[in-house]
């Protein structure tokens, strides 16, 4: 009994501290006043001059744009990467790996003014350009990092013997190797998605004059306050998040891992 | 046989992708265009009426585009190392005496700056402790440093920074969370400089500071302003620039510049050696110092502009009047611009803050 309170008080404690940000933060997106220290009424004003506010509204597609363009291509650019990687002798391998592991040790100021340093020295104007390339090099790592462990599950001889079943090597790739690394893919993927998302002191020192993201945007509001334009952004995005997982979570038949499969077959 | 076929084809795949890139960025650096009719601004976030830059687009057909940093130390690497080439940039004095130092600042060309007579002579004055000869600068906002109290917590007319030693006031007062902002106050109760160099002073400082420690509720920046509109505190130090809004949205705040003098900020327009559109970039700064523009932003920031004939317009007398936002600078003797100390100057004073902050 005493046990069973205590892990329930544990529980939502975690979650507490987990949430209750989140929702002060949702709170003030609906306060009519400017500053927190007063409650001025119940409001949806924010929300509408969101979405009047272009700066904002183009912040965000920035983001969502560099986010997917950077994730995708580090997704492909990795993969292909572990492909190589796995054909290499034991050693070099394990020299590879190290050496791909480094820059997500590294620290994100050390990266972002390398790189800015790096792309002067090239004569790369700066610009949207120079972002995705920098986001592209930092998300490589992590998709290396998801996918090595599903290549090293992988038994080569499925692959072999596609071939001598008169496969050609990227249909064997594509139809034999690419569905058992698929999860590896997915949550490389996911993992450089968020990393994108999230970073600031990378895309502050590597981004051209006139392009922002979100994190670029809030950051030069600190001088005078955070909008609270951004609070009502804040709760949209966590809104939707929160709506996309529980969709997920609803059906399991978008859950296409094999392994998930076979579970709810098995339990049929 | 099969199988080297696989590895011959993946240095082909990554040389697709390799050119698909350096198409895809080529593609990204032509279509900045003509360069001749932009201009490149790099300012604080949230300084200037966005509605004044498409009225400069308008009247004068060039292209802004409009960039923002947060702090003068995030803006100085980027412009240091000229990542991006910016045409005029509006760092604050010290960092402005910095870039001079630097060798990074261009003489602005004054023929093309008419409107810099709309300029107060009280402010280019103060301008000279970081730009000697005003030639590399064109004032655009100042402020204060000060007290500001709560009438119904706090007893009597404060006119002097002791009054954040003041034992009655323990674990109500808020100091700013800045070196230099904090040993400001403590220099100044001491009859200081606050740009001084001098061991015996700074040390003195320090110790004033960690007396003062028990006292103070909290080390802090932005919170002044909702701490302070909250009633969580009855004294703080800010910028008098967030005094007039604090004091509309709770009206016992009262703002004060101590006796003993303090601290004027100015943020000024500046042009880089690197600009490419130097004109362009006189003709922005000319445009920000007309009077109507200057309304407009003055309006949008509400920090005090050095315009005095944008002063002149506003139309809500009690601003116009306010000694808050236009204090007459000329009527104290012991007013201060920060200076730029150097590397070591800079090092000494952080290792003293350091000192104050882990007693």
């Amino acid at each position: 009994m005493i046990k069973n309170t205590a892990k329930k008080l544990y529980l939502s404690l975690i979650l507490i501290f987990l949430y209750a940000p989140i929702l002060v933060l949702i709170l003030y997106s609906f306060n009519a006043s400017r500053t927190r220290a007063k409650w001025g009424g119940f409001t949806f004003k924010w929300y509408g001059k969101l979405f009047k506010n272009q700066e904002i509204l183009g912040a965000l597609f920035n983001t969502l744009f560099i986010a997917l363009v950077s994730s995708v291509t580090a997704a492909v650019i990795g993969t292909i990467a572990c492909i190589a990687i796995m054909n290499l002798k034991k050693r070099p391998r394990a020299v590879i790996l190290g050496i791909t592991n480094i820059p997500m040790l590294n620290a994100d100021i050390v990266t972002g003014i390398s790189l800015m340093l790096l792309f002067i020295s090239m004569g790369i104007k700066f610009g949207l350009g120079t972002i995705l390339l920098s986001h592209i090099t930092f998300c490589i790592p992590y998709v290396i990092l998801s996918v090595m462990p599903r290549m090293k599950q992988l038994n080569p001889h499925i692959y072999e013997a596609a071939l001598d079943l008169g496969a050609g090597p990227v249909y064997g790739f594509f139809k034999v190797v690419f569905p058992e690394i698929f999860p590896g893919v997915l949550s490389g993927f996911l993992m450089a998605f968020t990393m994108s998302l999230d970073d600031f002191i990378i895309t502050h020192f590597t981004k051209g004059a006139g392009i922002d993201t979100l994190s670029t945007k809030i950051y030069t509001e600190v001088k005078k306050g955070i909008k609270p334009e951004m609070y009502a952004l804040s709760t949209l995005i966590f809104l939707t998040v929160l709506i996309l997982l529980l969709l997920v979570n609803q059906q399991p038949g978008g859950n296409k891992s094999p392994s998930g499969k076979n579970i709810s077959e098995k339990g049929v | 046989m099969k199988r080297n076929k696989t590895k011959s084809m993946i240095p082909s795949i990554l040389f697709m992708l390799c050119v698909v890139f350096s198409l895809g960025l080529t593609g990204c650096g032509s279509s900045s265009g003509d360069e001749k009719w932009e201009v490149v601004v790099y300012n604080w976030g949230e300084y200037l009426d966005p509605d004044t830059l498409d009225l400069f687009e308008e009247e004068t057909g060039i292209h802004v585009i409009y960039d923002e940093f947060d702090t003068n130390e995030a803006m100085f690497p980027k412009v240091e190392a000229g990542a991006a080439s910016y045409d005029v940039i509006c760092p604050s004095d010290y960092m402005i005496q910095k870039m001079i130092d630097h060798d990074l600042l261009a003489e602005i060309d004054f023929e093309n700056i008419p409107n810099i007579k709309n300029i107060g002579q009280q402010y280019l004055e103060q301008s000279r402790e970081f730009d000697p000869e005003n030639k590399y600068s064109v004032p655009y906002c100042f402020g204060t440093v000060g007290i500001l109290y709560n009438k119904s917590m706090v007893e009597g007319p404060v006119d002097s920074w002791s009054i954040l030693w003041d034992e009655t006031y323990a674990d109500n007062i808020l100091m700013q969370d800045s070196v230099r902002d904090a040993f400001m106050t403590a220099l100044k109760l001491n009859g200081c400089s606050m740009n001084t160099l001098d061991e015996g002073e700074l040390e003195a400082a320090k110790n004033s500071l960690i007396d003062q420690k028990p006292l103070v509720q909290a080390y802090v920046i932005d919170q002044v302003r909702d701490k302070m509109i909250g009633g969580e505190a009855a004294i703080g130090v800010i910028y008098s620039g967030e005094a007039i809004y604090t004091q509309r949205e709770n009206p016992d705040l009262e703002y004060v510049i101590p006796k003993e003098g303090t601290n004027v900020w100015i943020d000024s327009w500046v042009i880089p050696k690197n600009a490419p559109n130097k004109e362009n970039a006189e003709a922005f700064i000319n445009f920000m110092c007309r009077e109507d523009i200057a309304l407009k932003n003055f309006e949008y920031i509400t920090y005090s502009t050095p315009n005095i004939a944008a002063q002149e317009l506003i139309e809500d007398e009690e601003i116009k009047n306010s000694d808050i936002a236009f204090p007459d600078l000329t009527q104290y003797d012991n007013l201060e611009t920060f200076h730029y100390l150097g590397a070591e100057g800079d090092e000494l004073y952080n290792n003293l803050w350091k000192e104050v902050k882990s007693q």
